[in-house]
């Protein structure tokens, strides 16, 4: 399989590697929303992590990847395009973007597939989240 | 697409089970054949005709030699899948107890982690009429005498399981079930492809009745192979698959590959020479591979039988990092994963998946093989390599983190896709 320079650059130098901290300290943290997709079994597993301000704004954002290659490059490259975004802003990323700028083949389209869906499930946890801390102050000042 | 980096300086090629460099001397055997004894060796009554045939004699004899048959007793084909589908289907068809169109014509025994070039012509004959089982492996791979009388039926009429399992390595227990073969008078067939020209083969005291084996694993050319196909105690016929001249016996019509053959008994006379010292070279470097990529790297797993392995094949899992990507960063290593995302399928290894070895670890593993060109400083560099790329991938891995915290990954609800 040949692959393209920008998926050897990402794979080489990925952006953005890491956590937040461990699973059970993340979990607490109200500001931080973390999307797993994929199984071992499949062959890829995309954790994307985002430390999201109160006006909704993608302060961080970190990724871990299990995966071929155009997995690993696809969830690099989507913490570079999230960062700095608004939630809504980031939801309107589409994989076909993701496939155009790493030229993926279509036997990897799956890939991009898997990391618009790792950033759908980080926002989504987060809103979830943000809405349970939100109530709970409401509880607490009443 | 392909980037300058693809196009790496000294590749290292640890891939001699899928193919093997031909050597030298084999394309020297080759060469007058192509030009100056050009003839057709079915051309009974011209001397480019009988110089044709004078090559492929020698080559039968060579290719003869190496397994302990007689010359008459082998069949060159283009090679491992046609003597596979022509041992397979052509003993099934002449051994049948019920003709063509009818049922309960008869029952093969195989393994589910056989080579397609077998599963597949046992599945056409299921098909047809004919009943088989497919043997479930155990956890380190081997194929013994006793599951393979388990499967037995007074109707089996055909046992095949190959000697050496190209994914593993790992040696089935041929004379054996050879031995319990002829005992119920059924016909053994071996696919012999990582076998034969690696380790001594005698058909008579491994008592094998059909056996396959191919040109290009063993430093001969492609496209070239031989059936072994026993004459006598019992003497075993084939119905032929192709029709036409009647060229080797009647059992592979078409002109032969005069210059392949050629090669092929080359190759196969320079096998039995060097197959001692080789065995014990490639033994060493192996181990040294495998003891060294175990002791440096955490969760590192031989798949298959610690021992009973030929000594040119390494299946190793490198837990939490994917087989592909793994490929990716040793692109300098000329290798093979059981990674979904190296085949055509998306599946997983169905070898890998047979052994019980969990879909992860099947996602993980590395095939590197060594053969005749291999030295102590490739499987060096090949060791350091690994060791960075899957330190460098587990930097990456989520699994890794959570191995790291204690989670046991077989617990956690996955949303698969």
């Amino acid at each position: 399989m040949a692959y393209s320079t920008k998926v050897i650059d990402h794979y080489e130098n990925p952006r953005n590697v890491g956590s937040f901290g461990t699973s059970t300290e993340v979990a607490k943290r109200s500001d931080i929303g973390i999307g797993i997709v994929g199984a071992p079994e499949c062959g890829d597993v995309m954790q994307l992590q985002i430390r999201v301000s109160d006006q909704g704004i993608i302060q961080d954002a970190k990724f871990k990847c299990f995966g071929c290659g155009s997995a690993i490059a696809s969830s690099s490259l989507a913490t570079e395009w999230i960062k700095g975004k608004s939630v809504d802003e980031a939801l309107t990323i589409r994989n076909t973007q993701i496939v155009e700028e790493l030229s993926l083949p279509p036997v990897k389209i799956h890939c991009s597939v898997l990391a618009e869906d790792s950033i759908r499930s980080a926002i989504e946890d987060w809103k979830r989240k943000a809405t349970a801390s939100t109530t709970v102050a409401n509880c607490s000042t009443t | 697409m392909i980037s300058p980096k693809n196009q790496l300086p000294n590749p290292i090629y640890l891939d001699n089970a899928a193919t093997t460099r031909c050597d030298p001397c084999v394309v020297e055997a080759m060469l007058p054949y192509f030009t100056e004894f050009f003839g057709n060796a079915g051309s009974r009554n011209h001397q480019f005709g009988w110089k044709a045939e004078d090559g492929i004699e020698v080559a039968r004899d060579q290719a003869a030699k190496l397994v302990g048959a007689q010359p008459k007793e082998i069949i060159f084909t283009s090679g491992s899948t046609e003597s596979n589908n022509l041992a397979i289907k052509g003993a099934a068809e002449i051994y049948a107890k019920a003709g063509a169109g009818q049922t309960g014509r008869g029952h093969i025994i195989t393994a589910a982690h056989e080579h397609k070039a077998v599963l597949d012509p046992v599945r056409r004959l299921m098909r047809e009429g004919f009943d088989a089982t497919f043997i479930q492996p155990p956890a380190d791979g081997v194929i013994t005498a006793e599951m393979v009388a388990a499967a037995m039926r007074p109707d089996t009429i055909l046992v095949s399981i190959m000697w050496v399992n190209n994914e593993l390595g790992t040696i089935n227990e041929v004379p054996k079930i050879g031995r319990l073969c002829h005992e119920r008078e059924v016909i053994f067939h071996t696919d012999a492809t990582q076998w034969v020209g690696k380790m001594p083969t005698n058909v008579e005291t491994d008592q094998i009745d059909l056996l396959s084996w191919s040109g290009h694993k063993i430093y001969g050319p492609k496209g070239v192979g031989a059936l072994y196909v026993r004459r006598r105690k019992p003497r075993v016929r084939l119905e032929a698959l192709q029709d036409g001249g009647g060229q080797e016996r009647g059992m592979r019509s078409g002109t032969q590959n005069v210059s392949g053959i050629v090669g092929f008994g080359k190759a196969c006379e320079l096998c039995a020479q060097t197959m001692d010292g080789e065995g014990t070279r490639l033994l060493a470097l192996r181990t040294k591979l495998e003891s060294e990529l175990v002791k440096r790297i955490e969760v590192t797993v031989v798949n298959g039988h610690p021992i009973k392995r030929v000594p040119n094949i390494s299946n190793i899992s490198f837990g939490f990092v994917e087989g592909e990507s793994l490929m990716m960063g040793v692109r300098e290593i000329a290798c093979s994963s059981g990674s979904a995302c190296t085949s055509a399928s998306l599946e997983p290894s169905y070898v890998l998946k047979s052994l019980g070895v969990g879909d992860d670890l099947a996602h993980s593993s590395l095939r590197l093989s060594l053969g005749r060109w291999t030295t102590e400083a490739d499987i060096d560099a090949a060791i350091d390599m690994i060791e960075r790329a899957v330190n460098h991938l587990r930097k990456l891995s989520p699994l890794y983190d959570l191995h790291k915290e204690g989670i046991d990954l077989s617990k956690i609800v996955w949303q698969s896709h």
